[in-house]
């Protein structure tokens, strides 16, 4: 910590929200040329206290303090107008609008009173050549772009409002690896001219590679801030769960001959899937590697029944398999089922209870003739929550109200409740915390026991290497390098993704 | 996505409803006066724009709010009563005919404001605020103007609903025979009126930071506000500025009539019908997409199409059924583009 005075202070702040603490008693500070990272489970007040830094909660109470002087912000503009940004996890970028319409959104160059376009077209183009994106059109909408570029729409749209703080939650969840990189440098650069970054990742190696300085909130506290390098993982680990983790995959067993279930034959759709070729065994964890947006999604969406006008052949224990949609796919012989991307408006009606989320995928089992029948599914939802241990009030709340983790249980337990074969899983961890990710990463080694086919998809390096019995990387919509075993490791993969060739990643060599 | 495309490739992809519903209606308007017996001639024109312009405008109002993601079913009401002002304030001197249009565009905007301060601090749907206030509107009209009738400046319905030659002359502003005059004398003043309002109004706004703002709510409200805009200020500033398209449509109605009419059945047809016009002019009804000039072009489709009624016999019994069946094709167009999305996902979103 170089300065004596923090740009951002807050002494005794305190939130609930109906009944529940969110933040209790906070002390916090935050110093210019620092990179902060804050760790802590879902659900330990990361979210809470970044929100009312940047405007968008306000404290019970306590005090906030910016550059000594005493601020409470109503909204995330006065925020801005202080200097304090935010890239927040749920992206703040409008679809229907352009990039360049995006990133000038509040506060446009204008001609005459009017927005100029020219100008607002060149701004965009600047700050997207500042993090290496210049191959964004600023002209294109938004909802044309691919997860990944969206966030990097969102970084350029932070940086255009000149941030003295900058927080970052969760802002590199669905980067590719090469934007990441683009990430850390801009961070540094930023560390040079004196701006304070916030920084909100599960992925321990981000934070360990990043912050000088790092603070660990467990349930609304602020346990403990140090600089990096004076603990270890595990006591890390040990501080932000309060308890002893075990080793964070389940073993992994031996290779054994499996009997062949899914497969699949010169899989084509558009210009993205072109010609794929995979078989997966009855009991197997599967992963997909890769950067992002190489096809992995659209093979999952392809098998799943979404997409139109594919290629190729796919069977289902030794039947063909081509569900014209989902309903046609989690039934019959196909039993299939995808745990989605993006689990707020794929895998969830937000709005609607929890019973009804979980119940969603299988009315047909808890109904007689076309009604509900009440006891059967007040069974079937107990059921659920029990296996997956869901956290929770009454199964009649909102699902909106569970945090991001039991949310994607949600999603994991409502597809389990149609007793599926095969299992797609599209990034399943991502934004959840690391307890929650070890109860999934043993509930899928527990279903592949049970003879499931497992097909992963993960953006998590660590992730495929951790809990899959073969790893495919995917590259331009082909399969370009299948590891097993001890073959899977962290160069393999990132030499497959780039499609450099390299012995270490075709198939069978063991490695060295 | 390495390739940029040029800004004009890119805006007839973004928008392929509202390009292919500017193609409909050249098609549609050029067999119509293939058709006709005196096609293609400045009356027919003419005609056709005055009987157009009421239904334009009340889009162009209706577009404003289904941008926010809302619908204002008061805005057939809006030109109801702004036409039943115009036609007790329009008339007398010249300066007191233009102090009689500026106080019915006036009334029409500040009911367009009370809608919009209705929805943002009494803070109701949209849909159902603007069904009690269109009721309210249709009452003062009725307190106004009890029965059908009223007396326009003659001179101004004359010259606001003919040729340009006939405005000049009428107002004696220069020789309307001058040679330099003859290329544009034919050219139809309601055609004029609406394009400057059109140009003149809607693309500025548009333009605009609260205009950029309506657009954003109706495609992301939640990210609008975390991007630090002013939500309510442009909730009600698209409530007003459909209050002042829906009173330019009373006014124009009442200098084409000549008079005032409260009358309830014509305030419910009109607000249905531009609610139509929106959707086939390409504009969507979750907000967000579109715009006022598509809903323009949406209007005219739908008055080309009730023209045809005239050249075509068709039993006059049969006319509502055939005009519901082709309204329904016209809007299906629209559908079309989800025959060619691929990832059915894309769908929802």
């Amino acid at each position: 910590m170089t300065a004596d005075h923090p740009i951002v202070q807050l002494s005794g702040v305190s939130k609930h929200f109906s009944g529940t603490r969110a933040l209790e008693g906070v002390d916090f500070a935050c110093f210019g040329g620092a990179i902060h990272g804050i760790l802590g489970e879902n659900g330990a007040g990361k979210s809470t206290l970044i929100k009312i830094i940047s405007g968008v909660l306000q404290p019970d109470s306590g005090e906030m303090r910016v550059n000594d002087a005493p601020v409470s912000f109503s909204n995330p503009t006065q925020a801005v107008a202080s200097g304090i940004v935010c890239i927040f996890q749920e992206l703040s970028l409008v679809p229907d609008l352009s990039v360049a319409d995006n990133i000038s959104l509040s506060s446009p160059p204008r001609r005459f009173g009017l927005i100029d376009p020219r100008a607002q077209r060149r701004r965009a183009e600047k700050l997207l050549a500042r993090i290496k994106c210049e191959d964004i059109d600023p002209n294109a909408l938004v909802r044309e772009l691919s997860l990944s570029r969206r966030q990097m729409v969102e970084i350029a749209k932070a940086l255009g409002k000149d941030p003295k703080v900058l927080i970052l939650d969760e802002a590199t969840s669905a980067l590719t690896s090469r934007d990441v990189e683009t990430v850390y440098e801009l961070l540094a650069d930023l560390k040079a001219q004196n701006v304070a970054s916030l920084f909100i990742s599960h992925r321990m190696h981000e934070i360990e590679q990043l912050c000088d300085t790092l603070s660990v909130f467990r349930n609304g506290q602020h346990i403990q801030t140090f600089p990096k390098g004076t603990h270890s993982d595990g006591e890390i680990v040990r501080l932000m769960i309060g308890r002893e983790v075990d080793a964070q995959y389940p073993p992994r067993p031996a290779p054994a001959p499996r009997p062949e279930h899914l497969r699949i034959e010169d899989l084509a759709w558009e210009n993205q899937l072109n010609g794929i070729n995979l078989s997966i065994g009855k009991g197997e964890i599967v992963g997909l590697g890769g950067l992002d947006g190489q096809g992995q999604k659209e093979l999952l969406l392809g098998l799943f029944g979404v997409l139109r006008g594919m290629s190729g052949r796919v069977s289902i224990a030794g039947k063909p398999c081509r569900p014209k949609s989902p309903a046609e796919a989690k039934q019959g012989a196909l039993r299939i089922a995808l745990v989605p991307e993006d689990r707020k408006t794929e895998g969830l009606m937000l709005a609607m209870s929890i019973a009804d989320n979980l119940m969603a995928a299988s009315y047909d089992r808890v109904s007689d003739g076309p009604f509900i029948n009440a006891a059967k599914a007040k069974r079937a939802v107990e059921d659920g929550i029990a296996k997956l241990r869901i956290k929770l009030g009454s199964p009649e709340d909102p699902v909106a109200t569970l945090s991001g983790g039991n949310q994607q249980k949600v999603v994991i337990a409502k597809w389990l409740m149609t007793d599926p074969d095969v299992i797609l899983l599209n990034d399943p961890t991502r934004g959840i915390d690391v307890g929650t990710k070890q109860e999934i990463y043993r509930l899928m080694r527990d279903l592949a026991d049970q003879g499931k086919t497992i097909l992963l998809y993960s953006s998590d390096y660590a992730e495929l290497i951790g809990c899959c019995d073969r790893v495919m990387v995917m590259y331009d919509g082909e399969i370009v390098a299948s590891l097993s075993g001890d073959a899977i490791t962290e160069e393999a993969i990132v030499a497959a993704s780039l499609n450099v060739s390299d012995t270490q990643t075709m198939p069978g060599l063991p490695h060295a | 996505m390495r390739n940029k495309r040029s800004p004009l490739a890119s805006t007839i992809r973004q928008n392929p409803g509202f390009y292919g519903a500017i193609i409909m209606l050249l098609v549609l308007y050029l067999v119509y006066n293939m058709l006709h017996p005196r096609g293609f001639s400045a009356a027919v024109l003419i005609q056709n724009s005055n009987e157009s312009v009421a239904i334009v405008f009340l889009a162009m109002a209706q577009t404003v709010p289904v941008l926010l993601g809302g619908l204002d079913l008061s805005v057939g009401a809006i030109m109801t009563l702004t036409n039943c002002v115009a036609s007790v304030v329009v008339n007398g001197s010249p300066p007191q005919i233009i102090v009689g249009m500026i106080i019915t565009l006036a009334t029409g905007t500040a009911f367009g404001l009370m809608n919009g301060l209705i929805v943002v601090y009494g803070r109701l749907q949209p849909i159902i605020a603007t069904l009690a206030t269109g009721a309210i509107a249709v009452g003062l009209a009725l307190f106004i103007r009890p029965a059908p009738g009223g007396n326009v400046d003659d001179d101004i319905s004359w010259a606001l609903t003919n040729d340009l030659y006939e405005l000049v002359d009428t107002y004696g502003w220069f020789d309307a025979d001058a040679a330099w005059f003859a290329p544009i004398s034919w050219f139809p003043v309601p055609l004029l009126i609406v394009v400057v309002i059109a140009f003149g109004v809607w693309l500025p706004f548009k333009r605009t930071v609260t205009g950029r703002t309506i657009y954003a709510i109706g495609s992301a409200e939640g990210a609008a506000y975390m991007s630090g805009l002013n939500l309510n200020r442009a909730k009600i500033a698209a409530f007003t500025l459909a209050g002042f398209f829906a009173g330019c449509a009373g006014l124009y109605l009442a200098i084409q009539t000549s008079s005032g009419n409260a009358d309830i059945t014509q305030a419910g047809a009109y607000t249905l019908n531009s609610i139509a016009a929106v959707v086939v002019g390409g504009t969507s009804l979750l907000g967000g997409m579109g715009g006022a000039i598509g809903s323009m072009v949406g209007a005219l489709i739908l008055r080309v199409i009730s023209f045809y009624f005239r050249i075509v016999s068709i039993d006059p019994l049969l006319q509502p059924l055939v005009e519901g069946v082709v309204l329904l094709l016209a809007v299906s167009l629209g559908a079309f583009r989800t025959l060619r999305v691929k990832n059915q996902l894309n769908l929802f979103r």
